[in-house]
Parts: structure tokens; C-alpha cells; sequence
């Protein structure tokens, strides 16, 4: 902490790799270099690094158990996909398109946001009920709540109820006919970046530090005059709003969602990703989830044995490594030469 | 009208029955260890299976005399089950969890361990066994016996009389015994507990054995009442009960019984009055709202915190 100066090598590093990153990746999706499998699994592994990342906030910065991010999920994706349907595509419930859907180029960002508005909204479920309770009974209060988010689309029979809700795929087709480019794989890349960026930057402003000194011990933070109720909405909301964003990506990448892919089964592999990356961790779950989906693709072909096999690793790095691959330290305090070449703020 | 009311009522306290059952496992070991020990609900659902394999195996022809009367499968089936399902519960104690308690982790890395221990035995059960379902032969009469308008089997009576043997048996056990006590006294203080002489792992092995078996008994009770089983069907039940546990106030034992009745109860109301598919969100809600207002569940007692 003694160089307060930036170099430009420190300046640069992140976003011009990230750039390229970028760049790379349309190349390879637009050139056919990449084929859609590979799009879709690189899809995934962004929109689970955002999973990750937004339950770590919670789980792992404040040090609760919440095991209900699948319903945040599940909102942001139906809000996102319900405004892009209507506004941009004609649809069989919604009728014709609001706005013509060349704009849906320049709206989906928005279309998304609103999704993870409305999950923010949603986290509120969780959040008041936080202010009186912890540990155990906070976990079934998400539990709860992920089941009343599923269970309430199930019964709305506008948006399709248990049979699912699609139609997003001709808002995908009309970005492609305004813009011959992966829009999708774009908009997936900016928003994992915005989002590790956003939690970065929050974990060590004053209000993140606030969160963890909740994680140590609530009630001498409260005597510390941090205001415990403000700071718990905060999270909550910021998780439940990102985990939203997510949502929406995903249903935008599917071109289609139901219910059924928002269960507690799926809350459960957030979890596993906080956990395997490390409580506290941005890096770690930003690693973690990249493994998670490599690993879950590569063990495609055991079939239901695979279900078997990445719990049994879990309880095996319980066992050995519990704290998972990164502690609750970043990537630079593990290798502090890093320092040198990047700032990543 | 006051028919099917009473209708109602006797469905929900068989529902119930199963919650309670379940419920009290989760809260035996939460009690103790303070674990949620979320691989309880596939316990039950291995509880299931492990009592389909015996029922078929003694009412076969290969089984230790052929042709057993039914009671008598029936007899030896209910405890075979219980002590095979502690058994799995027990193995899991020692080869997932204790190692974990030995290194001092934190809880939640038990918990997680716990949540992964259920998703091995749901999935390693899908795949030795196969996804086709399997039926649980009949054991025993289904005659249907009508009380004043009010439809009844044995079954049904029997589960719920099951139920509440079990509770006052489990309440005494943990209340008047000896081992209980200790069990009490580890929840209160763990670093004291072995200071005063008391064997803790052994009153945790008995503390899995009584709350596995439980749940065997509630599998083959299940088994018999709803007689198609399948590998998930521990999953949502589980969830359930753990949920019901926690409302009536978990780590006590009157709590999780009326709590697993209460959810039972605000199931079958739900379906009784409103269409099926708005038990979920009707019954969550409603336990939602109940631990906003009491936090600590309904027996539950806030546990002071000091600095």
C-alpha cells in the first residue's frame, strides 16, 4: 500500500485484455470458428460468473445462507422476456410489437435492467423478514420465498404458467437482422463485466465494508453505528437485482423459459459455485463458476452419474479444502507480483 | 358440509403425520448439533426403498419362509427397515460429518456437505436402480370404513396413531432419559459437555439412529399409503418438513410435531377450497408470514446472543 500512483501498464491491463477478449470472441462466433455449442457454453459460464458473484454478496460477504437465488432469477427472466416480447416481437397473447424491433438492438439493455429492477424488488421478500431473523431461519425464509416466486408463475396462465413462456427468440433473430453481429454473446460479456466491476467496486466502498462487519458480528457492527437494516436491504437487493440481470440473460439465451428450471435444484448450484470459489472471493466465484460449467461439460456424457460425481467432489473438498480454491482472499493478495501489471477497479 | 370438514380434517392429520415424522428427525439432529442435516428427506426416501426391498424379499418365495402371513411381514418388516435406514443415516455421521466436526469447520460447510450427501443418494439411487417407478405391494386390508359419513382405512389411522407414538416416545426419550439429557446438554454447551465425562460421539450415533429410523418408519408408512415410489420423492417432502420444523420452532420436539401437523393442515385446506396448484404458494405464504411474525418459530425460544 505504498504506490499510490498508477502506472499506465496498471491502467490498461484489464480493459484492453478485456477488449480483446471481446473482440476474440465475436470473431469466433461470427466466423463459425466457434460452433453454437461453444457459444452457448461460453453464454453460460458468463451468466453463472454473475450468479456466482451476486450470491457471494450475500452468502458470502455478509455471511448469511441463502439458498433461494433461483427466484430472483426467475423474475428478472419473465420481466425481461415478457418486455422484450412486447415490445419488440409479435406475439400470439401480446399482439403486434409496441416499437419496431430494430430498436430492440439499442432497448434490450434496458429491457434487461428492468428485469433485475423487478428482482430487486423481489429481494425485499427476503430482505424485511431479515432484519429480526438469522441463520436457519433466514435459509427457509429464501427457501420459501424461491418457492413462492415459482409457484406464483406456475399459476399465472398469461405467460404460459408450468408450460413455459418463449417467443424470445425472434427478439434475438430481429438484434441479428438490424446488426449482423452476436448480440447475444455481447450483451451476456458486458453484463458479467458490469457486474463483477459493480460488485468490485461495491464490496470495498463504505457500504461493503458495512456487510462484512454484519458477517463478523451483527450486533457490534450495530454498535458501531452501522445501520444493520439499511445495509442488509442494500445486499439483498443488489443480489436479488443482479441474480435478476442473470435471469434475464439466460432467458434471452434460451429463447425460452419455464419454471421448472428455477427450482431449489438450481439455487443449489449457485450455492455450490460461492461455496467452491470461496466465501468473500470475487475472484473465486468469478474461478469457480468458469470451472463449474467446464466441469459440468465435460461430464456431459456420464449422464445422471454426473449428479453423483460433482456432490461427491464437493463433500471431498469439504473435507480437504473447505474454505474453497480461493479462501476469502482475492487474486492479487495470492500472487502480489499480479499487482504490478493490473488494477482492477 | 360438517362431512366433508371432518373429511378434511382426518386427511390433513394423516399428511401431517408424515411432516411430523419427518420434521422430527430434522429436529433431533438440529437440536443436538445444531446441523440442518438436509440429506434427511432422502433418508426417508431411502427409507422407502430399503422397506420396498424387504417387503419384496419376505413376501417372496426365496425369503426366509415362504408364504409369511401378511401381519407378520408386516411385523418383522417395521423393524428390519427402521435399523437398515439408521444405518444409512449413521454411515453418513461417520463418514461425512464427523471428520468435519473433528477439524472444528464451520457449520456451514457441514450444511453444504449435508445438501450434497442428499443429491448423492437421490441421483446414485436414479442411477443403480433405474428411473422407472416401482410399486409397493399391499400389505395391508383397504377396506374402507365409514363413520358417520367420514371415509376411513386402517391405514389412515394407523399412520396418524404412528405418528403421535412416535412423539411421545421421542419426547420422553428425550426428556426423561438419561441420554437425552446429554443430548440436551451438548446443544447447550458443546466445549463443556466432554469436561463432564460424557461420550459425545456416542450420543450423537444414537441421535442419528433415533432420527434415521424415524424416517424409515415414515418411508415405509409412506411407501404403503402412496404405493409408487421414485428417487425424488424425498427431495420436496424433505424441503417441506424442514420448512415445518423450522416454523414450529426448530430444536424442539413439540414444535416440529405441531409444525408438520400445521403444514398438513394448510395443505389440504388449500386444496380443499382453492384449485390444487395454489398449495405452494398458499401454504409458503402463510408460514412466510408466521416467522415474520414470530422469527423464532412457534415453541421456539430466542437464543440471547453475547458480545
Amino acid at each position: 500500500m505504498t504506490t499510490t500512483t498508477t502506472t499506465p501498464l496498471q491502467k490498461f491491463t484489464v480493459p484492453v485484455l478485456l477488449l480483446a477478449a471481446l473482440a476474440a470472441l465475436c470473431f469466433g462466433a461470427q466466423s463459425g470458428m466457434m460452433n453454437l455449442y461453444v457459444q452457448s457454453v461460453i453464454m453460460f459460464m458468463g451468466i453463472n460468473i454473475i450468479l456466482s458473484s451476486s450470491l457471494n454478496i450475500v452468502n458470502g460477504y455478509m455471511g448469511e445462507f441463502a439458498c433461494g437465488h433461483a427466484g430472483f432469477m426467475a423474475v428478472g427472466a419473465y420481466v425481461s422476456s415478457i418486455l422484450s416480447v412486447w415490445l419488440f416481437a409479435d406475439d400470439a397473447v401480446f399482439g403486434t410489437a409496441v416499437l419496431s424491433p430494430s430498436l430492440a438492438v439499442w432497448l434490450f439493455p434496458v429491457v434487461i435492467l428492468a428485469g433485475g429492477v423487478a428482482a430487486a424488488f423481489a429481494g425485499l421478500l427476503v430482505a424485511v423478514p431479515s432484519f429480526k431473523t438469522r441463520g436457519d431461519y433466514l435459509a427457509i425464509i429464501t427457501i420459501a420465498a424461491n418457492y413462492i416466486v415459482k409457484s406464483t408463475i406456475e399459476n399465472v396462465g398469461a405467460i404460459g404458467g408450468a408450460r413455459g413462456f418463449m417467443g424470445m427468440g425472434r427478439v434475438t433473430k430481429a438484434m441479428d437482422a438490424s446488426l449482423p453481429l452476436p448480440w447475444m454473446m455481447i450483451w451476456v460479456f458486458a453484463g458479467t463485466v458490469m457486474t463483477v466491476w459493480l460488485i468490485n467496486r461495491f464490496v470495498s466502498s463504505t457500504q461493503g465494508k458495512g456487510i462484512i462487519a454484519i458477517c463478523q458480528d451483527e450486533i457490534a457492527a450495530e454498535i458501531m453505528s452501522v445501520n444493520t437494516n439499511k445495509m442488509k436491504i442494500v445486499a439483498f437487493m443488489l443480489s436479488s437485482g443482479l441474480a435478476g440481470v442473470a435471469g434475464g440473460l439466460f432467458a434471452h439465451v434460451l429463447g425460452y423459459v419455464n419454471p421448472g428450471s428455477f427450482t431449489i435444484m438450481k439455487s443449489t448450484e449457485c450455492m455450490v459455485m460461492v461455496y467452491l470459489g470461496g466465501m468473500g472471493s470475487l475472484g473465486g466465484s468469478v474461478l469457480s463458476a468458469v470451472l463449474f460449467t467446464l466441469l459440468l461439460e465435460a461430464l456431459r456424457p456420464l449422464q445422471i452419474i454426473k449428479w453423483v460425481v460433482i456432490p461427491l467432489m464437493l463433500v471431498l473438498l469439504m473435507q480437504f479444502r473447505p474454505e474453497g480454491i480461493m479462501g476469502n482472499r482475492e487474486l492479487p493478495q495470492l500472487f502480489p507480483k499480479l499487482k504490478k501489471f493490473y488494477k482492477f477497479k | 358440509m360438517i362431512e366433508s370438514l371432518f373429511q378434511n380434517i382426518l386427511n390433513a392429520l394423516q399428511w401431517g403425520s408424515f411432516y411430523s415424522l419427518i420434521a422430527l428427525g430434522y429436529c433431533l439432529v438440529y437440536g443436538v448439533l445444531l446441523l440442518i442435516n438436509f440429506a434427511h428427506g432422502d433418508i426417508f426416501m431411502v427409507g422407502a426403498y430399503i422397506s420396498f426391498f424387504v417387503v419384496t424379499f419376505l413376501l417372496g418365495n426365496f425369503g426366509l419362509i415362504p408364504g409369511l402371513p401378511h401381519w407378520a411381514v408386516l411385523a418383522l418388516a417395521v423393524p428390519l427397515v427402521m435399523i437398515l435406514t439408521a444405518g444409512v443415516g449413521v454411515t453418513l455421521e461417520r463418514i461425512a460429518y464427523r471428520p468435519l466436526r473433528r477439524k472444528g469447520a464451520h457449520r456451514l460447510y457441514v450444511v453444504i456437505t449435508a445438501l450434497m450427501c442428499g443429491l448423492i443418494l437421490e441421483n446414485g439411487n436414479l442411477a443403480l436402480l433405474g428411473a422407472s417407478r416401482r410399486n409397493f405391494p399391499a400389505l395391508v386390508d383397504e377396506t374402507v370404513i365409514t363413520v358417520g359419513g367420514v371415509n376411513m382405512t386402517v391405514l389412515k389411522l394407523a399412520v396418524i396413531v404412528v405418528a403421535v407414538l412416535s412423539f411421545l416416545f421421542l419426547r420422553k426419550v428425550v426428556v426423561k432419559t438419561k441420554i437425552g439429557m446429554a443430548m440436551r446438554a451438548i446443544s447447550y454447551d458443546k466445549f463443556a459437555v466432554p469436561l463432564m465425562g460424557i461420550p459425545v460421539d456416542t450420543v450423537i450415533v444414537f441421535t442419528f439412529v433415533l432420527g434415521s429410523g424415524f424416517a424409515g418408519l415414515a418411508g415405509l408408512l409412506f411407501a404403503m399409503t402412496y404405493p409408487v415410489l421414485d428417487p425424488y420423492m424425498g427431495a420436496m417432502i424433505g424441503w417441506k418438513a424442514f420448512i415445518a420444523a423450522v416454523v414450529g420452532g426448530i430444536g424442539s420436539i413439540r414444535g416440529a410435531f405441531a409444525g408438520g401437523f400445521l403444514l398438513g393442515f394448510v395443505e389440504i385446506m388449500v386444496v380443499a377450497f382453492f384449485p390444487s396448484t395454489f398449495r405452494d404458494l398458499i401454504a409458503f405464504t402463510i408460514l412466510l408470514l408466521i416467522l415474520w411474525r414470530k422469527p423464532t418459530g412457534l415453541f421456539g425460544v430466542a437464543r440471547r446472543t453475547k458480545i
